[in-house]
């Protein structure tokens, strides 16, 4: 019988294999951030070990740092505290680190694709849910905690159980203004945030071989918020031609060898996965969140749901209640709900696609007054691209604000958050109670969608704007 | 990691489903550095609601909580099982758990417990009528147990003998570490690497 993606890269990783224990596997690259680390190098130390392959591990700053007045120091002693711990470990422990200042510093799941260190059939570990985002190159990547994290440090290898795979078949053309976004997100409500749980997702068919590797790391990203393990696609010329003459990808002969090797990574035909989900592309449109789980979303068109109309006890009580934190009203159209601010950025879309995406709709517009736009590119790489093509002064001549590299707002570790009661759109993955802040309230969006909804000041997709009866809210309602 | 092996307390109802990470520990405390003092963190911005059933004064001291489905979604931070540990709880009870989080649990011997969502509704109902009721978690005989119920849970062989006895994964992976040097001799050369050493 034919194998999955998936199966022939965990078989090509299994350093033992032994009846009644899990999977040893190897790691071929270990990425490392501030938040998650510290315990771990604790431990390291407490035991007396040594990092077993600093060759296959690297360090960046991004969780904690702030995006304004990089030069000063961090005005949090806390944050300050941690970043101090992460430099002190690496340099003890002889781990590479692209500090905050660094060029190559930046959100930990955008630096690794662009140094070219994700590669197809790869294992790829991190002490991040989002790893899932390098599964775009046709790699095995997890999300780990720190207990997990300190046993690559120690021995480069985990036991892991074998998941269980998934094929999610997505075939048609994405309609003009949906995004791999849009997908994700509508993926996410379809099959619900526990859906994918002891999965590894392969998303496959011709909607998803035609999409970008940046597009496509927006999809793997998120499969976490399906409660998958991981998320992967197949490897083709798109990823090779990403690929070649980054930073660490092969060279000559070992490029041959590896792309020849890469061609092998994808499901047999007669591969048998556990479960199948099929996607028409023609039928999605621009997809928003309502709730307070990257699931609770509907298209932009639609309304608020009523939670009486959820059969499922469970659903309706967190439906309800997701209402109320929100401030919501079922049967309220989606597209009159205003926002205080924006925010584009993240390991989901805040690399240089996204950051084009935005700018294409705010060119020549105007943030509307009383609202906030952020937009904070993926990494320093990022936003020395974007500077160079002159997109920052797209934003700020339409009124955004132009800050540094990180994780920034996605989760509010650093001062750029919401306030309580205050709503945003947000481009990045987690709609969570308190995500942005103390009582901020999310909406998951597309980059279109949020600089559109900034121009209008409520949800809104490019397409409104070119509407004649498109009007900015009005300020202060 | 702390053996587990059999623990009975009361219970806290959490009747909620979804409970993700950033409810259980919000991303401000995760600037510590340390793998205590999260207590304070635990379901912090719901804590500050008197109603809140952890706030109860006869759910003081509880050591089992008993959640919706779908507990610990969201992110990987491992602080969402210390600040439950730190806390007090000893065991958590649910249908559904997040991948991530439940193996976060079980390297740090907090027992997660899966039982049909028909059992948590039982546990809650037992548990809200009798606040004093006991709930037994009894991992040798991988059951649960409580008046009027008793639930059999499934684990793994593996992880349960770790459990059991506290055993530290890693020192357990170094006892093949000659394994793990016969597969770095064999990999592609083409892999990547961060540094040249
Ligand atoms: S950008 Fe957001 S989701 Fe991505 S790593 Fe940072 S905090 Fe996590």
């Amino acid at each position: 019988m034919g194998r999955t993606l998936a199966e022939k890269v965990w078989d090509d990783h299994v350093v033992r294999r032994a009846e009644g224990e899990p999977d040893l596997l190897f790691i071929d690259l270990h990425l490392l951030h501030e938040v998650t680390s510290p315990q771990a190098f604790d431990g390291l130390r407490e035991n007396g070990r040594r990092v077993r392959r600093l060759d296959l591990t690297i360090a960046t700053e991004d969780h904690n740092t702030p995006t304004l007045d990089i030069d000063k120091p961090i005005a949090d002693p806390v944050s300050r505290a941690q970043l101090e711990t992460l430099r002190k470990n690496c340099a003890e422990f002889g781990v590479r680190l692209h500090p905050l200042g660094d060029v190559e510093q930046g959100v930990v799941h955008v630096v690794g694709p662009q140094l070219g260190l994700t590669q197809p059939g790869a294992t790829v570990v991190c002490g991040d849910s989002h790893t899932s985002t390098h599964g775009a190159f046709g790699a095995l990547a997890f999300g780990i905690g720190t207990s997990q994290v300190e046993h690559v440090l120690a021995t480069q290898t985990l036991p892991m159980t074998r998941p269980r795979t998934m094929a999610i078949t997505v075939e048609g053309e994405l309609p003009d203004g949906v995004t791999a976004k849009d997908l994700i997100l509508a993926i996410i409500a379809r099959i619900g945030t526990g859906g994918g749980q002891g999965y590894v997702l392969e998303y496959r068919g011709s909607a998803i071989e035609k999409l970008s590797m940046e597009a496509r790391m927006t999809i793997c990203n998120m499969s976490i918020e399906a409660g998958a393990r991981a998320g992967m696609i197949a490897p083709d010329q798109t990823t090779f031609d990403y690929l070649e003459g980054r930073d660490h990808a092969p060279e000559g002969e070992e490029w041959d060898a590896a792309v020849a090797y890469w061609r092998t990574l994808r499901s047999d035909d007669d591969a048998v996965f556990d479960a199948e989900v099929f996607i028409d592309a023609a039928a999605l449109s621009p997809f928003v969140t309502w709730g307070t789980n990257p699931g609770q979303g509907a298209p932009l068109s639609a309304s608020v749901p009523d939670p009486a109309s959820y059969e499922d006890a469970s659903e309706r009580h967190a439906a309800e209640r997701a209402l109320e934190y929100m401030g919501l009203t079922a049967g309220q159209p989606l597209r009159d709900i205003r926002v205080d601010t924006v925010f584009v950025g993240s390991c989901t879309n805040g690399r240089i696609e996204d950051l084009r995406a935005a700018a294409d709709v705010l060119g020549g517009r105007k943030v509307a007054g009383g609202v906030r736009m952020l937009v904070v590119p993926g990494s320093v790489r990022v936003a020395l691209q974007a500077v160079e093509e002159g997109l920052d002064k797209v934003f700020k001549q339409a009124g955004a604000e132009w800050r540094h590299a990180g994780c920034s707002m996605c989760l509010g570790m650093n001062p750029d958050q919401l306030a309580p009661g205050e709503r945003s759109a947000s481009t990045s993955n987690r709609n969570f109670e308190g995500r942005q802040g103390k009582g901020g309230r999310t909406h998951l969006v597309s980059p279109q969608v949020a600089a559109a909804t900034a121009v209008l000041g409520r949800l809104a997709s490019p397409a409104d704007l070119t509407d004649a009866s498109a009007t900015p809210a009005p300020a202060g309602v | 990691m702390e053996a587990f092996t059999t623990h009975s307390g009361r219970a806290v109802p959490l009747r909620r489903s979804n409970v993700d990470t950033d409810q259980i520990i919000p991303a401000h405390w995760l600037k510590k550095v340390t793998r205590h003092g999260f207590e304070d963190g635990l379901f912090e911005a719901w804590r500050r609601d008197d109603d809140f059933v952890l706030n109860h004064r006869e759910r003081q001291g509880a050591t089992v909580l008993v959640a919706g489905p779908d507990f610990g979604t969201g992110s990987s931070r491992e602080h969402a099982v210390w600040a439950l540990q730190n806390y007090g709880f000893k065991a958590v009870i649910s249908s559904r758990f997040a991948d991530i989080f439940r193996g976060n649990s079980l390297k740090n011997g907090l027992l997660t417990v899966v039982l049909p969502q028909e059992t948590v509704e039982l546990l809650w109902e037992l548990t809200e009528a009798d606040p004093g009721a006991g709930i037994t978690v009894d991992l040798p005989a991988r059951e649960v147990r409580a008046e009027g119920v008793v639930a059999a849970f499934e684990l793994d062989e593996h992880a349960r003998w770790r459990l059991l006895n506290g055993l530290d994964d890693i020192s357990l992976t170094l006892q093949n570490e000659a394994d793990i040097t016969a597969y770095e001799t064999s990999r592609h050369s083409f892999k990547p690497r961060t540094i040249e050493v």
